[in-house]
């Protein structure tokens, strides 16, 4: 893509951008420290995760500033209006993947006081929010390389993630009836599953918004399939 | 979103039902400076009671365009079009054409107001005597007519007999599109209406140009790429004499096709 004639939009436009990868890398960031808290108490991890959450607020207002002062001053159309756009629909899945993830790091602790479940914490649940996390990291490498082609591959993982989250359940509801002692701390954990299937669906999202600014279509709801072939149809981008 | 779809909701056509015929279109359009070449084989329809909005840079023909849709450039020696233009069908650019009807069939309002010097009243009654005779009851409504239809009425109602250069350059500018309006003509070209107006007096143009859609085929050129996406239905790009692209304007300012639009559209051009 060519520069823009007015300079200044090509250094605001940026700014949005790298603003919307710091957010992310932070709210990576968050993510493996919940990781971490489903394996063993760490009283540093949940303190970070604290201050993370504020500090991931704080970026969402900024940016979608930002993107509202480049609408208002810019009047941006085609790419670059769409690329505004959808900027300000991706720092707000960041967002509440944060907000998911602070879920995750707080519940850990209420799930380790019943040993017969440490089995689905330690493997399924860790495993899952392993794989939210490399599927989160897909999307915004999707974003941060603009590219319409890997998108589909999100969407992929995000099927994965929605199967391992039935896994869980099902596996949970068994302890369940065998053992009424394992309820609360089962629930909880069904909990933890839901928040992980929850950044799974933020994490495809981001990647349909990748599609939406490259290619100008709106690839909500369609498969992963039917992504591809969009993508394959549409020429120029 | 299907962008060809919400298009057609705003041409107020279902998607699939046929499309009335072209008022003007283009066919083959080559038109020269003497030896310079403004236009390059132009294919373009222009629809029936839309808005048309040719944008580009400086020298890039839609001037030049517009200037041919009602033989404006007969008036120069030197300047000659080839091709078809085909205004309700018949070809404009055959000899026999008489210039005088076709001017008040496509009427045209220039980029700066060009008032007659001569009453309000009289500026609208001039052209209107050249092709009626009317009397003075019907004049007397005609000019009230055009005068309502460019939202100039209220404004101009106490000060018929007052001298059209005495008013603002807004308002000049609609009196002389109340001008162009008063001979009924069916199609208005509007040549960069607003480029010496205020806002205000922009927003006023722009509004009115929304109304007159209902009753003409109005083309509009602007270097306002703002105002064409306002404005306009259809947009059409062009860009060294040629036409790079034309299509709905929801299309061209959200998903161009060519390149070359969105360079120009998103302001990375040259």
């Amino acid at each position: 893509m060519n520069v823009h004639t007015h300079k200044q939009f090509d250094t605001e436009m940026e700014a949005i951008r790298s603003g919307v990868l710091a957010m992310g890398g932070l709210v990576e960031a968050q993510l493996r420290r919940a990781i971490v808290l489903l394996e063993a108490d760490d009283n540093d991890a949940i303190a970070q995760v604290k201050i993370d959450e504020k500090q991931i607020n704080q970026m969402q207002i900024s940016l979608d500033q930002m993107c509202t002062q480049i609408i208002a001053r810019r009047q941006p159309t085609a790419i670059d209006l769409r690329f505004v756009l959808m900027i300000s629909k991706i720092v707000n899945e960041l967002e509440r993947v944060g907000d998911e993830t602070k879920k995750i790091a707080y519940k850990a602790a209420e799930t380790r006081t019943v040993d017969r479940l440490s089995h689905v914490r330690r493997y399924d649940v860790v495993r899952t929010t392993e794989r939210a996390h490399e599927m989160l990291q897909l999307a915004l490498d999707t974003f941060a390389r603009l590219d319409a082609g890997a998108a589909a591959g999100v969407i992929d993982r995000d099927d994965e993630i929605d199967a391992a989250f039935l896994a869980i359940m099902r596996q949970l509801i068994s302890y369940m009836m065998e053992d009424p002692r394992t309820i609360t701390p089962a629930l909880e954990i069904i909990f933890i599953a839901k928040s992980i299937e929850r950044i799974g669906d933020h994490a495809k999202n981001i990647a349909e918004a990748v599609v939406q600014v490259v290619k100008g279509i709106d690839v909500r709801h369609a498969s992963a399939d039917q992504i591809r072939a969009e993508v394959a149809n549409e020429s120029g981008g | 979103m299907n962008f060809e779809a919400v298009a057609a909701v705003r041409r107020e056509v279902a998607p699939g039902e046929p499309a009335r015929p072209p008022k003007i279109a283009c066919r083959k359009l080559d038109f020269f400076y003497g030896k310079f070449q403004g236009l390059k084989n132009i294919e373009l329809d222009i629809a029936e009671r839309q808005v048309t909005a040719f944008i580009g840079p400086s020298g890039c023909g839609k001037s030049t365009l517009l200037r041919t849709l009602n033989r404006m450039y007969s008036l120069y020696p030197g300047q000659r079009a080839t091709g078809e233009i085909l205004f309700n069908g018949e070809n404009i650019l055959d000899a026999g054409v008489d210039l005088n009807m076709l001017r008040a069939k496509v009427g045209m309002v220039f980029q700066k107001p060009t008032p007659f010097p001569m009453s309000i009243y009289d500026n609208i009654a001039f052209g209107v005597s050249l092709y009626e005779n009317l009397s003075q009851r019907d004049m007397d409504e005609r000019v009230e007519w055009a005068l309502s239809k460019a939202a100039m009425w209220n404004e101009a109602k106490d000060k018929l007999r007052q001298s059209g250069m005495a008013l603002s350059g807004g308002q000049q500018q609609r009196l002389c599109i109340a001008r162009a309006v008063a001979v009924k003509p069916e199609v208005l070209l509007l040549d960069e209406p607003t480029s010496a107006l205020d806002p205000i007096s922009t927003a006023k143009i722009e509004e009115l140009i929304t109304e007159l859609k209902a009753d003409y085929t109005i083309a509009i050129v602007t270097h306002n790429m703002q105002q064409a996406a306002r404005v306009s239905d259809f947009t059409a790009y062009m860009y060294l004499g040629e036409l790079v692209e034309f299509g709905p304007t929801d299309t061209i300012f959200l998903r161009p096709k060519r390149k070359e639009t969105e360079d120009y559209i998103t302001g990375r051009f040259g």
